[in-house]
């Protein structure tokens, strides 16, 4: 680790600063804005670091739908067991996925019964295991939004060049922009209307790395929504919500970069060609929580069908879809309609340990963060 | 509970504390495991009793080895209910085609550590495993240690209690995860692996009476603080800046998305004191060199009952729950 890297704790944790900003958000805030963080991983920190108890009352977050392993519906998780299930499988994913139960169990699970299941840090691991082992299939569960797909997409390439004959694929990457335009175009089942109580989004930090600013253009422009992409330290967060309350204050909309550092309007136009060679959109993608949202999914272009594991699989993999269970509220949550509190399952039959909907799947699920965190102090 | 064992099962959090209670204690509860200490003290209370066994990979790792760990583990219990580690038994498991070179280097490392403590091995057994039976090695050790500092209890804290923390936090875990991953990490990284009899001892030679000592070992810190507050029934307060972390175990968890405070120790230790003692008991224990950042983390109130709150720089709250799950990397 570089020693300059490390001192950026000092500063991006200066509580002093800290205190400043917070101190000039209650000054300015006068009417109430709901602005949901898009991405887990600014539910993390808000949670984390404790940051609504020093904000005003006037900011409200409603935690996003930006966790790639809490949206994954039940179908795909089983897809993994499944898969994992037959002869000569290796089944490897990333970190946290593996714990998340589908309707048989999960991938950790099908590992405490004999299943080879991995999980790697890098998709490129999955070359290594590959070569260690020629006469099984190796099979990557690949998810993850526009930041981890670029990865996927090197592991593809490096399949198509070396030739490998014993890895395939099982694409579960999701696009960012879809779902933020469905929530706000989306009909509400519970309350049925167009609601939605989101004014404003704190716009992700590492996904823009790789799009760019310019995919949120369309919320400002068409929606009249503030959107200012925002870094995942806490002084970036509470600085970020100090823009948009001055957005909200001159009466304006507009698309903003707080994360200048690492994010620019373009994004990384290389690693986008690269999806865009490998990859291309699905006309329907299924979140949990929300139900299928066109365009928000991607698979492998039809050149490289003979690498989805989907394909080859097709004749063992379950196609009917799996109802959310009846009481989960996850898709008025992700709308700003209701809080994880609201729910009556909350915390008693639905746990971070056996998680009833999508939003206590991981701990940067609205749910979850609020159980683990205690989101009630204040 | 879920039909097969789980890695989760072993992580020392909430699913291991599951399985104890669905499987062990439903069939042999008894007072001694009822008061689910790090030992149990038996014989009216003048010997302690305890039992650990050592799975880890890489075998050796920066700051120790399974041997030593084997040894620091089991005698760390014991001194934990003040009690001086006196004799141990030794058993291992051994995978077929181990090679015999290493295994003279690791009793060598047992060796040594048990002189640290001031212990024996009384016992011991050997079992060759068919090759792929067990990963490498595995070690079991138990332990018996005579009772030098009385009324030592995970029930006994009470308002007012002040925490202490014998040295920074998860260089453990975060030097295992570095050893294992291969992540390059250009540092003096090492796992805080070491024998607490000494420490306890000193303290004791002081004139210290510790309320309650832990050493913070698989769940980490957070583990500790939540079985106190919920044993006790009262709440822990610690104050974030004040828990000390190196700089390169903090690089590791942002890298991984690890919380140190859920990391494996393997010599460092939580006190439960009267504040009239805090200060002595820094001042002892920084005489030993690992122990320089010992320092107090905060307090017992009775605001939360069976929680532990965690208070950020700029003054937020938030509850530091019992670690759950295997830990995993992160994903973005
Ligand atoms: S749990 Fe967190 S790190 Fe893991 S995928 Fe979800 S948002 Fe990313
Ligand atoms: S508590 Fe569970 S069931 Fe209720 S909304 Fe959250 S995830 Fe859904």
């Amino acid at each position: 680790m570089p020693k300059q890297e490390l001192d950026l704790f000092k500063v991006f944790r200066n509580p002093e600063h800290m205190k400043a900003l917070a101190k000039l958000i209650k000054k300015e805030s006068k009417t109430k804005i709901r602005v949901m963080e898009v991405c887990g991983g600014h539910t993390h920190t808000i949670m984390k670091y404790g940051i609504p108890q020093i904000l005003p009352d006037t900011i409200e977050f409603v935690h996003g739908p930006g966790c790639p392993v809490c949206i994954m519906p039940k179908e795909r998780i089983d897809h993994a067991y499944i898969l994992s299930q037959q002869p000569d499988v290796i089944m490897v994913t990333l970190g946290d996925m593996i714990k998340v139960p589908g309707s048989h169990g999960s991938l950790a699970q099908a590992r405490s019964k004999g299943a080879d299941v991995r999980f790697v840090y890098s998709p490129l691991d999955v070359l290594k295991i590959a070569k260690e082992n020629p006469e099984k299939k190796v099979i990557f569960f690949a998810i993850g939004f526009e930041t981890t797909t670029p990865m996927t997409a090197a592991l593809v390439d490096q399949v198509v060049k070396l030739g490998l004959k014993n890895v395939l694929f099982h694409i579960n990457h999701v696009t960012v922009p879809e779902v933020m335009k469905e929530l706000l175009d989306s009909r509400d089942e519970h309350v049925d209307s167009y609601n939605n109580r989101i004014d404003a989004f704190i716009g992700p930090s590492h996904v823009s790395v790789i799009t760019g600013s310019k995919v949120y253009e369309q919320f400002p422009e068409k929606y009249k929504r503030p959107v200012v992409v925002t870094g995942f330290e806490p002084i970036d967060v509470v600085e970020g919500i100090l823009m948009i309350v001055r957005q909200v204050n001159d009466g304006r909309a507009d698309l903003e970069n707080q994360y200048k550092r690492s994010v620019s309007y373009d994004g990384n136009t290389t690693a986008q060609a690269f999806i865009n060679k490998y990859f291309d959109q699905k006309d329907l993608f299924k979140w949990r929580g929300l139900g299928n949202i066109p365009k928000s999914g991607l698979k492998l272009r039809d050149e490289f069908a003979h690498l989805d594991a989907e394909k080859i699989y097709d004749d063992v993999l379950p196609k009917e879809e799996i109802e959310d269970h009846k009481l989960c509220i996850c898709g008025d949550i992700l709308r700003g309609m209701a809080k994880p509190t609201d729910c009556q399952v909350f915390g008693t039959a639905c746990k971070p340990n056996k998680p009833i909907g999508s939003c206590m799947v991981s701990s940067e699920g609205a749910c979850a963060a609020y159980y683990k965190y205690g989101g009630v102090l204040r | 509970m879920t039909k097969n064992i789980t890695l989760a099962h072993g992580n020392g959090g909430e699913e291991n504390n599951e399985l104890i209670e669905g499987v062990f204690y439903k069939h042999l509860k008894n007072d001694y495991l009822k008061k689910s200490e790090d030992a149990s003290l038996i014989e009216g209370g003048r010997l302690a009793f305890t039992t650990d066994s050592f799975t880890i990979s890489p075998l050796f790792f920066s700051g120790g080895d399974i041997g030593k760990l084997s040894i620091c583990g089991t005698c760390n219990d014991l001194a934990m209910m003040g009690a001086a580690p006196k004799y141990v038994t030794l058993a291992m498991m051994i995978e077929e085609g181990f090679e015999m070179k290493t295994l003279d280097k690791i009793v060598r490392s047992i060796k040594k550590e048990l002189e640290v403590c001031g212990a024996v091995v009384v016992a011991g057994d050997t079992k060759v495993v068919p090759r792929g039976s067990v990963d490498k090695l595995f070690i079991n050790t138990s332990g018996v240690g005579v009772v030098e500092l009385e009324g030592i209890s995970a029930s006994n804290l009470s308002v007012g209690d002040a925490i202490v923390v014998s040295r920074d936090i998860g260089a453990h875990g975060a030097a295992i995860y570095a050893n294992r991953e291969g992540i390059d990490i250009e540092s003096t990284l090492k796992s805080d692996c070491a024998s607490l009899w000494p420490m306890v001892k000193a303290l004791k030679d002081a004139g210290i009476k510790p309320k309650e000592m832990r050493d913070a070992t698989r769940g980490g810190l957070a583990a500790v603080l939540n079985e106190w507050a919920k044993a006790s029934d009262v709440c822990i307060e610690v104050e974030e800046a004040s828990i000390p972390i190196a700089q390169e175990v903090k690089g590791i968890c942002e890298l991984l998305g690890f919380e140190p405070t859920a990391l494996a120790n393997e010599g460092t230790f939580v006190l439960a004191l009267d504040p009239k003692d805090v200060e002595k008991t820094v001042e002892v224990l920084k005489t030993f060199e690992q122990n320089e950042q010992c320092t107090m983390i905060g307090t017992v109130t009775d605001e939360y009952k069976q929680k532990v709150t965690m208070t950020s720089e700029w003054d937020t709250k938030r509850f530091l729950d019992m670690p759950t799950g295997e830990l995993l990397p992160r994903i973005c």
